[in-house]
């Protein structure tokens, strides 16, 4: 006697449907199209290469208000937070995070859609004591804003 | 691991506020395990947040960012009820989304 398959369909008609939804899930990312990733600034391993990736070293500006711990116990975790002033930069259309001396200085770059606050919060990894930097960007170049954070524990490894 | 997101969006005056925190390892390829491997890197390359399916945040990601990362944005015109989603993309394709509305 012939026995039906059919636990076997139901599972492959399954498998189906969960590889269609997870194409679904994976589509809006794709949507956004206008920012490419600017690679060569991500892999640079200096700050200075870092600039010269993005095109121009950044000014400092008094807009940018950069809050980062003074002293971070751990540097896996160091919380930083970026606002800026539109009143004396107008436009901000990204912002950058870098951190002067980790393998590579450029942590995270955040384009901002016009409505929306030129304002991060996040939390990055220091690896040593040094320099922490905010970048902003709008039509009239890059400005930012530097904080030293000491690291007592690196935040590489453990 | 397509991860969940923890999200809250909160109005202040015209503004919301979104908080996120994702869960992810955010290995950095740099680091090595007991037996002296290299472990590969595996972080999130792009986050996106929207609000009634309109980006209002975009980001991409190094390997930096905080294990578990957390995120705040900020963004004008939101509604309570409105909807408000963060998504992610890690550099191995696996994804993670997150879906809220204003308070």
């Amino acid at each position: 006697m012939k026995v039906e398959p059919v636990g076997g369909m139901a599972r492959r008609k399954f498998l189906r449907v969960g590889a269609l939804i997870a194409t679904a899930v994976a589509l809006p990312a794709k949507l956004w199209a206008a920012v490419t990733k600017p690679d060569a600034a991500f892999a640079a391993t200096d700050l200075n290469a870092t600039f010269a990736a993005l095109g121009q070293t950044p000014t400092e500006s008094a807009g940018i208000i950069f809050t980062t711990p003074d002293i971070a116990e751990n540097g896996a975790v160091v919380p930083i937070k970026i606002e800026v002033d539109e009143s004396v930069l107008p436009g901000v259309s990204r912002l950058y995070v870098m951190v002067e001396k980790n393998p590579n200085p450029m942590a995270a770059m955040f384009s901002v859609v016009e409505g929306s606050k030129p304002y991060i919060e996040t939390r990055v990894k220091v690896a040593q004591t040094c320099n922490l930097y905010a970048v902003a960007e709008n039509k009239e170049g890059f400005f930012m804003a530097s904080k030293e954070t000491k690291v007592t524990l690196g935040g590489c490894g453990g | 691991m397509a991860g969940k997101i923890r999200i809250r969006a909160q109005l202040d005056g015209d503004t919301c506020e979104v908080k996120a925190l994702m869960r992810h390892p955010m290995e950095t390829g740099l680091r090595k395990d007991q037996a002296g491997e290299p472990i590969p890197a595996n972080y999130i390359e792009e986050v996106t947040v929207t609000h009634n399916d309109k980006v209002v945040v975009h980001g991409y990601w190094g390997a930096a960012v905080s294990a578990n990362p957390f995120l705040g944005v900020r963004f004008a015109g939101g509604q309570a009820g409105d909807k408000v989603t963060v998504s992610w993309r890690d550099n191995t394709g696996e994804t993670g989304e997150g879906e809220t509305t204003i308070r």
